[in-house]
C-alpha cells in the first residue's frame, strides 16, 4: 500500500513538473503520431504485396504495433528516465539523499522520474491495440485475454530487470549512456514479430536486449500462437532475473562510496 | 579561389577526425542502427519475398539483400546529423563561434561529417560484408555501373547535405525543430527508397516520390549500383540530381542570407 501511495506521489510530481511546460504536450502528441505513421504505413506497404508476413494477418500485425507503442511508451514512461537518473545520481553522488528515505531504496530509484507525457503513446498503443481487437473480432477467447495479461506482466518484468541490471553496473562503470542507445536501435526491431528474424538475432532479441518477452510474446499469446512452454520460460526468466537484478542491486550497493567520501 | 578552400578542408579534416577518434567507442555504438535497420527491412521483405513465391515486383531474394546492402552503405555515404546540431547550438548561442570564421560555416560541417563517415568506414566495411555472407546478395552491374554509382553517391550525399543544412537553419526562427526533423525523417523513409525499393510501394508514392527530391538522394544511386537502370534511366537520374542541387544551392544562400540578419545570439 505504501508503495503505491510512493508512486502515486511520483506521478503526481511529474505532472506538476510538466505543467510548466505545457506546449511540451502537443510535441508528444506530434512525436506519437509519426511513431505510429512510421508503423502502420510500413504495414500498409508490406500488406499492398502480401496476405500474411510469415502467418501474420494484418489484424494480428496491427495489434502487435499496438503492443510495441504501450511498451514502448511504458518504458519511456517510467523505466528508462528513472535509470537514467539513477545512473546519473551514482555519478554525482547524489544518491546519498535517496538513501537516508524510509522507504525501500531500489523501490524509488525504479519509479522516481516519469516522463508525464510519454503516457501519450501509451493510450496510443492501447488505442491501437483496441481497433486491432476490434477486427480481430470474437477470436479472442479468455484464456487468451488471461495469457495476454500474464505475458505482458512478465514482459514487463524482464525489461525492467534488464534495465536495473544494466543501470546497477553503474556503480563500477561510470559511463553507461551507451546503453540506452544499444536499447533504442535493438526495440526497434520488435515492431515486427522476431519469429521472421534469423535465428542468430532471435537470440539476441530475446536473451540480449529482451525485446521478444516484452512485444512479441504478448501479441502471441493475444493471437493464440503461444504455447506453453513459452509461457512458463517467460515466466520463468522473469521471476528469475527479478531476484537477479534484486541481489545485483543489493551487491552494488556495497560498492557506492557517496558524494564526498 | 580553390586551392585555399581545399587547405581550409585539409585542415578541417584533421582536426575532425583528431577529435572524432577521441569518440571511437560511442560511435561504434551509434553504428548498431545504422546497420540494424537495414537488416530489419531486408528481412521483412525476404519474408514477403519468400510468402510471394521467391519474387516481389522484380526483387528477388537476393535482389533485396543486394539493395538494403546497398542501403546500408549509401545512406550512410549520405546522411548527417546537421538538422538535430543546428537546433541546439542555435538555441544555445554557440552559433557565433562558427559565425566570427571568415569562411562560410557550411564548409567545416562538410568537412566534420566526411571526417565521420572516414572513420566509420571501419565498421561499415565488415558489417556489409557480414550481411553479404548471411544474405547472399544478386548483382547484375555492367562495367559503367560502378563509376557512374559512385558519382551518383557523391552527388547524392551534396544535394543532400545541402537541403538538410537548409532546413537546419529553420532553427532561426523557431525553437520548435524536432516537429520539422521529424516530419522530414519519415518523408524521407518512405519516398526515398529507405525502407523498400520504390517499385513494391503503392503507386501513389512512387508519384510522389518522383515530384520529390528524395529519391534521387538515395533510390537512385543503389539502383544504379544493382544494375538496374538503363543508360537513358541513368542520364536522366543525374539531370534530376543536377536540378535538385542548383535548385537546394539556390534556397540555401537565401535562407542563410535571411537567417543570419534574424539570429541573435543567447546574451547579446
Amino acid at each position: 500500500m505504501n508503495q503505491l501511495r510512493i508512486l502515486w506521489t511520483f506521478f503526481r510530481l511529474g505532472a506538476m513538473n510538466e505543467m510548466a511546460y505545457r506546449a511540451n504536450f502537443f510535441t508528444q502528441i506530434f512525436q506519437a503520431v509519426i511513431s505510429l505513421t512510421l508503423a502502420l504505413g510500413g504495414l500498409a506497404v508490406v500488406f499492398s504485396q502480401t496476405d500474411s508476413l510469415a502467418g501474420w494477418r494484418p489484424a494480428e500485425l496491427t495489434a502487435l504495433v499496438g503492443i510495441y507503442l504501450l511498451v514502448g511508451g511504458f518504458i519511456n514512461l517510467m523505466i528508462q528516465p528513472s535509470m537514467q537518473r539513477f545512473m546519473e545520481d551514482i555519478r554525482l553522488g547524489t544518491l546519498d539523499f535517496l538513501i537516508l528515505k524510509p522507504a525501500d531504496v531500489q523501490f524509488l530509484v525504479s519509479v522516481r522520474q516519469i516522463e508525464i507525457w510519454k503516457i501519450i503513446d501509451v493510450l496510443l498503443g492501447a488505442g491501437v491495440l483496441v481497433v486491432a481487437l476490434a477486427q480481430l473480432g470474437e477470436q479472442i477467447g479468455l484464456w487468451q485475454a488471461a495469457t495476454f495479461g500474464l505475458a505482458l506482466l512478465t514482459g514487463g518484468t524482464i525489461v525492467y530487470s534488464f534495465w536495473m541490471i544494466l543501470a546497477t553496473s553503474a556503480f563500477w562503470f561510470v559511463k553507461t549512456e551507451n546503453i540506452l542507445v544499444i536499447f533504442q536501435a535493438m526495440y526497434n526491431a520488435g515492431r515486427w514479430p522476431v519469429t521472421i528474424y534469423p535465428g542468430w538475432l532471435q537470440m539476441i532479441l530475446t536473451f540480449l536486449v529482451p525485446i521478444t518477452f516484452a512485444v512479441t510474446v504478448p501479441a502471441e499469446a493475444l493471437t493464440g500462437r503461444l504455447t506453453g512452454q513459452t509461457l512458463l520460460l517467460s515466466i520463468a526468466l522473469a521471476v528469475a532475473l527479478f531476484f537477479i537484478a534484486r541481489r545485483f542491486w543489493q551487491f552494488g550497493m556495497r560498492f557506492y562510496a557517496g558524494a564526498s567520501a | 579561389m580553390i586551392k585555399p578552400i581545399l587547405d581550409v578542408y585539409a585542415a578541417q579534416l584533421k582536426t575532425s577526425l583528431a577529435v572524432q577518434f577521441q569518440y571511437r567507442v560511442s560511435m561504434m555504438i551509434w553504428m548498431i542502427g545504422r546497420i540494424i535497420q537495414p537488416l530489419i527491412f531486408l528481412v521483412v521483405w525476404t519474408t514477403v519475398s519468400r510468402a510471394r513465391g521467391g519474387e516481389v515486383n522484380g526483387y528477388s531474394e537476393g535482389d533485396f539483400a543486394a539493395y538494403f546492402i546497398l542501403q546500408m552503405i549509401v545512406s550512410q555515404a549520405t546522411f548527417s546529423w546537421i538538422m538535430w546540431e543546428y537546433d541546439y547550438i542555435i538555441r544555445t548561442g554557440q552559433f557565433s563561434f562558427k559565425l566570427l570564421r571568415p569562411i562560410h560555416p557550411i564548409h567545416a560541417d562538410i568537412a566534420d561529417n566526411l571526417a565521420y563517415k572516414t572513420l566509420t568506414l571501419v565498421i561499415l566495411i565488415p558489417a556489409a560484408l557480414l550481411l553479404a555472407w548471411l544474405f547472399p546478395p544478386n548483382f547484375q552491374w555492367q562495367w559503367w555501373n560502378v563509376g557512374a554509382g559512385l558519382l551518383a553517391i557523391a552527388l547524392a550525399f551534396i544535394v543532400r547535405f545541402t537541403l538538410e543544412w537548409t532546413l537546419a537553419l529553420a532553427a532561426f526562427w523557431t525553437t520548435r525543430i524536432n516537429a520539422i526533423n521529424q516530419t522530414y525523417d519519415v518523408t524521407f523513409i518512405f519516398l526515398s527508397g529507405f525502407f523498400a525499393p520504390l517499385a513494391v510501394m503503392p503507386e501513389s508514392v512512387q508519384i510522389l516520390a518522383n515530384l520529390l527530391p528524395f529519391r534521387w538522394l538515395l533510390a537512385f544511386p543503389i539502383e544504379l549500383l544493382l544494375g538496374r537502370l538503363t543508360v537513358q534511366e541513368t542520364l536522366i537520374g543525374f539531370a534530376m540530381q543536377g536540378f535538385w542541387l542548383l535548385a537546394t544551392l539556390t534556397l540555401l544562400s537565401f535562407v542563410w542570407r535571411a537567417g543570419v540578419k534574424q539570429y541573435s545570439a543567447v546574451g547579446s
